[in-house]
C-alpha cells in the first residue's frame, strides 16, 4: 500500500518535472531578448530539476530505505548556483550592452549609473 | 504504467534538450548561448537522475553532483570572461 502511494507521488514529481523543464525551453524559444529568456530558463528549469531530483529521492527511499545523501546535496546545491549562475550571464550581457527588446519601456539600471557618472 | 511515465518524462526532457540545442546554434548573441548551454547542463542533471530510475541503479548518483558542479563553474567562468577578458586576473594588476 505505501509502495504505491510512494512511487505515485514519484510518478507524479518526475512528470511534473519534466513539463516545467519543458515550459523552460519553450520560453527560451519564443521569448524575445536575451534577459527575458534567462528569466525563463533560470527560474523554470530550476524548479524542474529540483521536482524530478526529489522524486528520485522517494524513489530510492523506497527501494533501499534510506534518504539518499548525495541528491538531498544535490538539490540543495542546485537550488543555490543555479539563480547565481543566471544573474552573472546577465550582468555581463548588460554590460557588454546587448540590446533589450523593443517592448522595453523603463530600465532602472541605466538611470542609477548615469546619476553616479554624474556625481564623481 | 511507472515505467511508461518514466520514460515519457525521459522523452519530454530531451525534446526540451533538443529546443535548448536549437537556441545554442541560432541564438544571436553570446550570452543566448551561454544560458542555453547552462540550461542544457541543467536538464543532463535531470536525464541522469531519470535514467537512473529507469534503469534501476543508484550507481549514477555521483554523476549528478559532478555534473551540477561543473555546469556551474562553466557558467561563472564564460560570463567573466564576457564581462572582463579575462577568467584568472592576477593580483597587484590595478591599472
Amino acid at each position: 500500500m505505501i509502495t504505491t502511494i510512494i512511487s505515485i507521488i514519484t510518478a507524479v514529481l518526475i512528470f511534473a518535472g519534466a513539463l516545467l523543464t519543458l515550459v523552460a525551453s519553450i520560453g527560451v524559444l519564443r521569448l524575445p531578448d536575451v534577459y527575458t529568456r534567462s528569466h525563463a530558463a533560470s527560474k523554470s528549469a530550476t524548479l524542474g530539476i529540483m521536482f524530478i531530483l526529489l522524486g528520485a529521492c522517494l524513489y530510492f527511499f523506497q527501494k533501499e530505505g534510506i534518504f539518499n545523501s548525495r541528491l538531498i546535496l544535490a538539490i540543495a546545491f542546485i537550488f543555490l548556483t543555479s539563480p547565481v549562475a543566471g544573474q552573472l550571464i546577465i550582468r555581463s550581457a548588460y554590460n557588454r550592452n546587448i540590446p533589450m527588446t523593443d517592448m522595453t519601456i523603463r530600465d532602472d539600471l541605466k538611470t542609477a549609473k548615469m546619476k553616479s557618472t554624474d556625481l564623481e | 504504467m511507472f515505467q511508461l511515465i518514466m520514460n515519457a518524462s525521459l522523452l519530454i526532457v530531451s525534446i526540451s534538450t533538443i529546443i535548448f540545442i536549437y537556441r545554442v546554434i541560432k541564438g544571436p548573441t553570446t550570452p543566448d548561448r551561454v544560458v542555453a548551454l547552462d540550461a542544457i547542463g541543467i536538464n543532463l542533471v535531470a536525464i541522469t537522475a531519470i535514467l537512473s530510475v529507469v534503469l534501476n541503479t543508484s550507481a549514477f548518483l555521483e554523476v549528478i553532483l559532478l555534473i551540477g558542479i561543473l555546469a556551474f563553474i562553466g557558467t561563472i567562468a564564460f560570463s567573466k570572461y564576457l564581462e572582463k577578458g579575462v577568467i584568472i586576473d592576477h593580483d597587484n594588476d590595478n591599472n
